[in-house]
């Protein structure tokens, strides 16, 4: 586009906050009960952060089913939600779903077929997971949304990659950047796209970047000022 | 910023003299009890249009909604019911133009619709399938006007759309911009090609173009359409707040949609405005400012003026 730099996220808008908001309510409406297999499956997710499973037969897969659910929900996004429902406000929306299908691809690929993640309990990233599964739904309607328009983990954009951003604060070792970047950055396309047309619950994906950056990068830096071994023969 | 344009009445007076001709259109119902709708000759041909079109960005991206689809089909209807002729789209504003092509299905293809869209792709090899996919979603025979969006690989589109209106594919050709975005290249532009019309960014806020874009329409003999009335409602959000003057009767204006628009129908250049909304008692409130008196230059000052003021 030529001049890029002098548009602004108003004028690249195609749509207002009333048609992005009804396509939420078409869409719960259209993929019901969807919504109620999500959720069982985000409170499992959390139940696999939380809740010691040493000594059962499911400890050993734990990472892996958890990585399996959160890829299934980042391609349940990427197929029903960009490709076919948000693809008819606008074109970009193609692209997001590349983009949460290579997400969802990642997942598989670390967590589920090497399985390179492993979790642990640390309050942040249980905060920032809960925060999408319980509390995120419930703010669009206490801001003047309606109910049928709630974005709810699993099948809607938002709270799926804040989600996952909370459960990738609970992986152990390095920070997985590689699989933060993604979520990340639909959260800063997203809030982008509510503030352009002035929504009231903007603040939320953008929001959730901070905590989960802030503690990715403490971690990050813990880990480089932790003294490395050197062996010496 | 001080007013630029010099209009007098008679020159006014002139400009809208044919105005008579617009009865012609016969708009589908009631718009006649308030006189003949007010239009102007498109320069390269005669042809009239009225002042006030209709655009569909962002209002009419509804996508699959079938309640919003029927919505904007009600605001066409309105639309047309007041005389209106032209609606304006894009194969950047998402599902616009088929919401559009929704819209006249239901409305069975009124007669008097003008049809304006533009081409927008980086590649000129591709721009013919996708005006041919515009014009399926709009459901129409031919476009009478095709605009490159925002002058977007101008060069490569021009030839295409000069050999279809050679070919009676299309009626006219024109090149858009907005926001006061690359004003050399578009003057660049309308001095070197045939142009039929040019689209820009004009309102009571925004009159940059009014220095040498609408003179040089006017040397040129280039039609002029005006996007972006309200700034995107912006405009209008905020003078709402304040009382409509009382001056405003003098140029026949009920309410301040109707002043902002005829601030920029009443330049003597401009061809047609094309504010968009998905409201039926807007498009009627828009409609209205093609009909009765339109502002001469004291009052064109006084509108910026006060506007200003604000």
């Amino acid at each position: 586009m030529p001049e890029w730099w002098t548009y602004t996220l108003s004028d690249i808008q195609s749509f207002s906050l009333h048609s992005y908001y009804r396509l939420f309510e078409l869409y719960n409406a259209a993929i019901w009960p969807a919504q109620v297999i999500a959720v069982a499956l985000g409170l499992g997710i959390g139940s696999g952060l939380h809740l010691p499973h040493r000594g059962s037969g499911l400890h050993k897969w734990r990472s892996r089913i958890i990585a399996a659910l959160l890829a299934a929900c980042w391609l349940w996004v990427a197929i029903v939600f960009h490709a076919h429902r948000y693809a008819t406000l606008t074109c970009t929306a193609r692209c997001f779903a590349w983009g949460f299908g290579l997400e969802a691809a990642l997942l598989l690929w670390i967590g589920v077929i090497r399985g390179r993640l492993t979790f642990e309990r640390r309050p942040a990233g249980l905060a920032i997971f809960l925060f999408a599964l319980v509390v995120q739904p419930l703010i669009g309607p206490l801001l003047g949304r309606s109910w049928r328009q709630v974005e709810i983990f699993g099948v809607a954009p938002d709270p799926t990659a804040i989600a996952t951003l909370g459960v990738l604060l609970l992986a152990t070792g390095r920070v997985r950047w590689e699989l933060m970047v993604l979520p990340l950055l639909w959260c800063a396309i997203s809030g982008a796209t509510l503030l352009s047309m002035n929504a009231p619950d903007a603040w939320i994906p953008l929001a959730a970047t901070v905590p989960s950056l802030s503690v990715a990068v403490s971690k990050a830096l813990a880990r480089r000022r932790r003294p490395q071994t050197t062996i010496l023969i | 910023m001080p007013p630029r344009s010099t209009l007098s009445r008679r020159t006014l007076l002139s400009s809208l003299a044919a105005a008579g001709a617009a009865s012609a259109l016969r708009p589908l119902s009631p718009a006649a009890a308030r006189g003949p709708v007010l239009s102007r000759p498109i320069p390269s041909t005669g042809e009239r249009l009225p002042i006030v079109g209709l655009g569909s960005w962002i209002t009419f991206n509804v996508g699959d909604d079938s309640a919003a689809r029927d919505s904007c089909a009600e605001v066409m209807r309105a639309f047309f019911q007041d005389g209106g002729r032209l609606i304006d789209s894009s194969p950047m504003y998402g599902s616009s133009q088929e919401v559009i092509g929704y819209g006249l299905t239901r409305l069975r293809r009124p007669s008097q619709l003008f049809t304006a869209d533009k081409v927008w792709i980086s590649s000129g090899g591709r721009g013919p399938s996708q005006i041919e996919e515009s014009r399926r979603h709009w459901g129409v025979p031919r476009f009478d006007l095709l605009q490159i969006h925002n002058l977007m690989s101008w060069e490569e589109h021009l030839p295409t759309l000069f050999a279809m209106k050679k070919a009676g594919r299309v009626r006219y050709v024109g090149v858009t911009t907005s926001e006061g975005r690359r004003h050399d290249e578009i003057e660049r532009v309308m001095r070197s090609q045939p142009l039929d019309f040019v689209q820009v960014t004009y309102n009571v806020l925004d009159r940059e173009v009014e220095d040498r874009i609408l003179p040089l329409a006017r040397e040129r003999k280039i039609a002029v359409i005006t996007n972006r009335p309200f700034r995107q409602g912006a405009l209008i959000r905020m003078v709402e707040r304040h009382p409509l003057p009382a001056w405003a009767r003098e140029a026949d204006c009920a309410n301040w949609a109707q002043i902002l628009l005829k601030f920029i129908v009443s330049h003597p250049a401009v061809n047609c405005a094309i504010p968009a909304t998905s409201r039926v008692d807007h498009v009627r409130q828009n409609a209205g400012a093609a009909y009765g008196r339109l502002p001469d230059e004291a009052m064109r000052r006084r509108i910026v003026a006060h506007v200003e003021a604000l």
